[in-house]
């Protein structure tokens, strides 16, 4: 309980430095552009496969035809494992010693956040793909870090939309005990508290990330007697709360509004255990049929021959954005960089989206719907896509929520 | 969604939620009973591997850290087992369970004759580090079987339902769960009492010496303790596969936990390791209700309290005979020659002119690396003249850290006066915990120093408001004028070299005399008018305040800090330093810090597998070099100058 | 003991006070009266042996005098002083030096090292953590070394000592204080009886010379009977006989407990 493997990746750990294409490097004189690409591959590998593969997709079509600016692009992977401490560490040494031209990564929020700091630091970009805290744009939010997924805040805000529905007034919270969490929490409150004055908080319960006793928890939940449960967790603490959940009945009688659940790489491995009826943010990935995300899911399928997961959008999305910024801002130069992101508009597997100059957040959305049990699988139905956009605070709140202006 | 048949019709189960607006009390008494049935629950598996790691000291003096690891092999050997023989049929199940358990017991023989078998007579620490590298191999041959995704097991036939206790509902296998324990402890007593093997196991854990003059096949005794041991870790990780998620860090996660267990039972009973395990499981189902965000903490809370109150356990007894019992006595000590500290000194001109001519990268490798040399050296301190072995020297490294850190996040300080503070607050903690840990003495102390280690540690990572837990402190850069890669190194270089210079002229001074006495013979140097615990713990602080420096150092040096500062991996880090540079030189933790951190980055960057390569490492360094790199190459000087007159040569070596 | 020297008679005259007296001393082991209402004193610059057959309370008796032990019951007085319950260190500092049965030495220091700690200690250095400590007290450590005949050695590892020297360090070391009273725990145990004695004319010369009480264990009847003034004699923790060599060689009690015992060595 008190140390796990994570934190045994310790300092610099397995790194595979990945050619983009095998071919010849270009004759211009000038090499690849260098990405360092850091994330928490050996701690959270059922996101991050699928994340790498996605990556390496958009790579792979980005240099097949012709690279930017006339260059390859390359990218050097590194393992984390899951601490923040051994992110800084890569992002020192991808800098100092790779001569990275940016950065890019980050799995967990405290990940996130650390690699952030470091980059605003050194003044070098960071494109953040997944740490999903807040705090990466506002209240610690930066010039040189961008981020890519909706926020804590906007899932949260899409969920609460769905939560205020419900007659449920007695709330019970879990969550991880560390940023994400406490961020998806305090969101989450604060604004269904806004949107239905008379809901109360009746237990909050924050396991530390991959240690959750699930058994003991489940049954302090169960205590305070609520009449809604808004759930956090994800992975391995997901499938042990569901586990004890569903047979101690903590889920029965009760809506669930749940973040991430509906992410075929945490709802696929609850098979036939998932739950029902859950409203959750997720990926329903069979199921989207406008054109772009139909043509990434082929592409995808052909060259893995494995469905895609959220992980592989967000991935193949991150790459796709930088390969955009790099182009938009016709150098590598970390500066150009930075400015060409700001209000950069790149496609996505999910449509259109573009980085908010006022905030350095992606318009990126989600898709909100229910869990449900089909085949002895569990799937997302009822769904609906969430614009991004429309799930973010007007420029005058972000102002005050973002000192960095 | 599938819990099985419900044992409850739908009005049964609506009468249950309705029994909720009973009034508050009954509630209360309910949940506190449910809560224990919980702990209980959560104990067996606890108490399997916690007994199997005490038989294994008792017969061995073996603090077997791979034990989480064996218990991690059972859940996984399960997982595939029980997938392969049919997991909906109760003999494919629980057949893959006992199947499991064998195995991982086969797996404990392997490890015993090849590793543990060339070190019973090393010293404890020695041993301690030994099983640590085989920690760190199954770590990777873990992985590279089952791979780094988490394994979800089947339900067990027969038990996928629940029933209705005190008004809640309580799965049926963790009352199967709850049995376990106590059907365990039994067989256990009957094997220990009614057969041969039980009651030379209970001699052997009394009286090593007897054993052997009984004519017993004492190789095959610890064998089949090992393997039995092995076993119960197996067994305790397969009956897991229907309860939690099966993943590679539920090793760590167990060993430490049984660490408290044995702990606080007593090293070698299994009546105490039961009590023990009942005991933590208890306060972790009650702490998750009561105070949800120390849960961590309290675990090591109790284990610290229990070595201090009862230093060798609720069950166990004070070890016969002396406290160093093992490993052979210290060798002479004897200040630099004239070469060497000409060596010392090039060595040190050398790194003050590096910035001159290497590339950024090198420099920042460089700073770290003396960073590393002064905690290292902090540790030699204590552990070489001092003789006390610390598990846990990571907590005043990320004190230092810490205390630097939190001055710049709560009073808005600057580099400097943050620097200043750092030590301060690592030393003060050396103060308090060393007070307790210098009582005890080998084995007890290094488990103490590990329980204060992990409280520091899960306080940094609990205690989310003033540390921030998990997410670290961010924004610990240096000031304006030491920002630069070059002015930072040189601050570095100048404070770590002083420092280590500092400790080098105390172990040579009066006191660093005092407490090398104090080492090699406490009765004496108390008949000498030496005060041992005072001396030790003065030692114990100084250490603290220089480790408490280095991280300081390193924090502004990374511009952030994190708990892994003072997780278990960095205070064996420190520990590998000393050891491979060897412990009982002077030079030695230098060498070692430049080796380790080298070699392991290194590693990292050769193979993914770097984990397996660096445990092979620590089992080779400790079975063939166990006087590490610069003991072995003074060795070798003293036997090339084939000891013509050692004794006219020191008188020599002038200062 | 052979003749009475002229300095003995000076040291006898001049303190005709006993350096140390303890009266009833007693202590139990779970039910067990190790030692039981134990009376008896030292005079200055005089050699009193402590026999008796193995399991009679000596070493029980002993650590009790020097504080490693706390008695039950009675009292230690040191020159007039109680010391009863002290602990060894302040025990020590009263001036009390002492020899262990199993030798106990510094084995990561030479010879003049393990004195020049003792040295160190008695004046009080001990927090210096600066200066290097080989460069003190290096004559006063040398000139104890060449009372018991270890100059030559003094470069010498501890560790690596032939046992009968490593006596004579341990002799050196408790002779660093100053003591009026040396407790000496089986001074010759594992010695060839020529080293034996020398070691004990040795220790009787300087206690003669010094004025230091001593009281010794002793396993070896030669010993005792050669070096000895006067003799108390042990047995289930209780004194049986008291008196010169002589007196307690005739006593019919001590006869009666010796009979059959292997009155010369044997292990503790």
């Amino acid at each position: 309980m008190t140390i796990d493997r994570r934190s045994f990746l310790a300092g610099a750990s397995a790194s595979a430095t990945i050619l983009a294409a095998p071919g010849l490097v270009q004759a211009q004189g000038a090499g690849p552009i260098k990405v360092g690409e850091i994330n928490s591959y050996t701690a959270q590998p059922a996101f991050l496969k699928p994340y790498r593969q996605g990556w390496e997709l958009a790579l792979e079509q980005i240099n097949a035809g012709g690279g930017v600016l006339g260059r390859k692009i390359e990218t050097i992977f590194r393992d984390d494992g899951g601490k923040p401490e051994d992110a800084v560490r890569h992002a020192g040494d991808l800098i100092n010693a790779e001569k990275v031209d940016l950065l890019s990564g980050g799995f967990l929020s405290n990940v996130g956040l650390a690699i952030a700091d470091f980059a605003n630091q050194n003044k070098r970009l960071y494109v953040a793909s997944e740490p999903l805290s807040d705090a990466i744009v506002w209240a610690k939010g930066n010039r040189y870090t961008f981020r890519l997924r909706p926020s804590t805040y906007m899932q949260a805000a899409m969920l609460v939309e769905e939560a205020a529905k419900l007659p449920a007034k007695k709330w019970a919270i879990v969550a991880p005990n560390y940023e994400y969490g406490q961020s998806a929490v305090k969101w989450f409150k604060d604004l269904l508290k806004k949107a239905k004055p008379d809901v109360e908080f009746v237990a909050e319960q924050f396991p530390a990330l991959g240690r959750i006793d699930a058994g003991a928890t489940v049954q302090a939940l169960e205590a305070s007697k609520p009449d809604a449960i808004f759930n956090v967790t994800f992975g391995g603490d997901l499938t042990n709360f569901v586990r004890q959940g569903n047979t101690r009945g903590l889920f029965e009688g009760r809506t669930v509004v749940s973040m991430l659940t509906g992410e075929p790489e945490y709802l696929d491995p609850l098979g036939a255990e998932a739950p029902v009826g859950w409203i959750v943010t997720g990926y329903p990935q069979a199921d989207i049929k406008t054109p772009e995300h139909v043509k990434f899911r082929e592409a995808y399928m052909k060259k893995f021959n494995d469905y895609p997961r959220l992980g592989s959008v967000v991935g193949f999305d991150t790459m796709n954005s930088i390969g955009a910024a790099l182009t938009k801002a016709g150098s590598t130069e970390t500066e150009k960089l930075v400015d060409a992101l700001k209000g950069l508009k790149f496609p996505s597997a999910f449509g259109a989206a573009e980085y908010r100059a006022v905030d350095h957040q992606s318009t990126l959305g989600a898709y909100v719907g229910k869990t449900a049990l089909k085949d002895g699988k569990g799937v997302m139905v009822d769904w609906s896509y969430r614009d991004g956009a429309k799930y973010l605070p007007s420029d005058a709140e972000v102002k005050v929520l973002r000192p960095a202006g | 969604m599938d819990p099985g048949p419900p044992l409850r019709s739908a009005q049964d189960d609506a009468r249950f939620r309705d029994s909720h607006q009973a009034p508050h009390g009954s509630c209360m008494i309910d949940l506190i009973l449910t809560q224990t049935l919980n702990g209980l629950a959560s104990a067996s598996s606890l108490f399997l591997v916690a007994s199997g790691l005490s038989i294994i000291f008792g017969v061995t003096r073996i603090v077997n850290f791979a034990h989480g690891s064996l218990y991690m092999l059972g859940a996984y050997l399960a997982w595939t087992l029980v997938g392969r023989f049919g997991p909906a049929d109760a003999l494919g199940f629980w057949g893959g369970v006992l199947v499991a358990a064998v195995l991982t017991g086969l797996i404990g023989v392997v490890i015993e004759v090849l590793i543990l078998r060339r070190i019973y007579q090393a010293p404890e620490l020695f041993q301690l580090l030994a099983t640590f590298g085989v920690v760190l191999m199954l770590q990777d041959v873990a992985l590279g079987i089952w791979g780094a995704e988490d394994k979800i097991g089947p339900r067990a036939p027969g038990f996928k339902s629940f029933v209705v206790i005190f008004g809640n509902r309580f799965p049926t296998y963790e009352l199967f769960l709850i049995a376990v324990g106590p059907i365990v402890l039994l067989i256990l007593w009957l094997l220990f009492q009614k057969t041969r093997w039980g009651t030379l196991v209970r001699a052997a854990t009394q009286d090593r010496e007897m054993v052997g003059a009984l004519g017993v096949n004492q190789r095959l005794l610890f064998t089949s303790v090992f393997a039995f041991g092995s076993m119960l870790a197996g067994l305790g990780g397969a009956l897991q596969l229907p309860r939690e998620a099966v993943t590679l860090h539920m090793d760590l996660a167990m060993i430490s936990e049984a660490f408290v267990v044995v702990v606080v039972g007593g090293l070698g009973s299994v009546t105490g390791a039961y009590l023990a395990a009942v005991l933590i499981g208890i306060l972790h189902a009650f702490g998750i209700l009561i105070f949800p965000k120390i849960t961590l903490v309290l675990v090591f809370l109790v284990m610290a309290v229990g070595l201090v109150v009862k230093p060798y356990g609720l069950m166990g007894k004070a070890p016969v005979g002396h406290s160093r019992a093992h490993g052979p006595p210290e060798p002479l000590l004897l200040p630099a020659d004239g070469p060497t500290k000409l060596a010392g000194l090039i060595g040190l001109v050398i790194l003050a002119l590096v910035p001159l001519l290497a590339p950024d990268h090198i420099l920042l490798t460089l700073t770290e690396l003396v960073i590393f040399a002064l905690f290292a050296t902090s540790l030699h301190f204590m552990m070489g003249p001092g003789g006390m072995a610390s598990f846990g020297h990571a907590a005043y490294f990320g004190l230092g850290a810490y205390g630097a850190a939190l001055a710049v996040k709560w009073l808005g300080a600057p580099m400097e006066p943050a620097l200043l503070l750092a030590p301060f607050l690592a030393g003060i903690a050396g103060v308090v915990f060393g007070w307790f840990c210098v009582r005890l003495s080998g084995v007890y102390l290094a488990m103490l120093t590990l329980a204060f280690a992990q409280i520091a540690w899960a306080t940094a990572f609990q205690s989310v408001d003033l540390t921030g837990g998990d997410n670290g402190i961010l924004g610990v850069w240096p000031s304006a004028w030491a920002a630069s890669k070059t002015v930072y190194y040189y601050l570095t270089l100048s404070i770590c070299a002083a420092a280590i210079v500092a400790l080098r002229l105390t172990i040579f001074s009066p006191f660093g005399y005092g407490l090398r006495a104090a080492r090699d013979n406490a009765l004496r140097a108390e008949a000498i008018g030496l005060d041992v615990v005072r001396i030790q713990w003065v030692a114990f602080a100084v250490a603290a305040f220089c480790a408490g420096i280095a991280g300081g150092l390193f924090a502004f040096f990374k511009g952030s800090v994190f708990p892994t500062y003072m997780a278990i991996p960095r205070s064996v880090d420190a520990l590998l330093m000393v050891l491979l540079g060897g412990v009982q030189t002077v030079s030695g933790p230098i060498i070692g810090a430049f080796a380790y951190a080298g070699l392991s980055e290194q590693l990292m960057k050769m193979t993914m597998y770097w984990r397996f390569v660096l445990g092979l490492s620590i089992v080779l360094l400790v079975v063939l070099f166990p006087r590490g790199l610069v003991g072995t190459a003074l060795a070798l000087r003293e036997r090339w100058r084939k000891e013509p007159q050692p004794a006219v040569s020191l008188v020599e070596a002038k200062p | 003991m052979s003749a009475v020297s002229p300095a003995q008679i000076t040291a006898a005259v001049a303190a005709s006070e006993p350096v140390l007296v303890v009266r009833d001393l007693a202590k139990s082991f779970g039910g067990v009266r190790a030692v039981d209402g134990v009376s008896f004193s030292v005079l200055p610059g005089t050699m009193l042996a402590l026999i008796g057959p193995n399991g009679a309370g000596k070493t029980t008796c002993f650590n009790m005098l020097n504080g490693q032990l706390r008695p039950d019951g009675g009292e230690v007085l040191l020159a007039g002083r109680p010391i009863t319950g002290m602990k060894p260190r302040a025990v020590w500092r009263m001036g009390v030096g002492r020899t262990f049965q199993i030798t106990a030495t510094f084995t990561s220091m030479t010879v003049r090292e393990s004195v020049q700690m003792a040295l160190i200690s008695h004046a009080g250095e001990i927090w210096s953590p600066f200066g290097r400590a080989r460069d003190r007290h290096r004559e006063a450590a040398d000139a104890l070394l060449a009372q018991v005949g270890m100059a030559a050695q003094a470069e010498r590892a501890c560790g690596v000592l032939a046992y009968g020297d490593l006596k004579r360090v341990e002799l050196a070391v408790a002779l660093a204080n100053q003591p009026r009273l040396l407790l000496m725990d089986e001074p010759t145990a594992g010695m060839a009886p020529r080293e034996r004695i020398e070691l004990m004319a040795l220790t009787a010369d300087i206690a003669a010379a010094k004025g230091i009480a001593v009281l010794f264990t002793e396993h070896d009847m030669d010993v005792v009977f050669t070096h000895s003034d006067s003799v108390i004699v042990l047995d289930r923790g209780r004194l049986i006989a008291h008196g010169t060599a002589q007196e307690v060689r005739q006593d019919p009690n001590v006869r009666a407990v010796y009979l059959g015992t292997g009155a010369t060595s044997g292990g503790h």
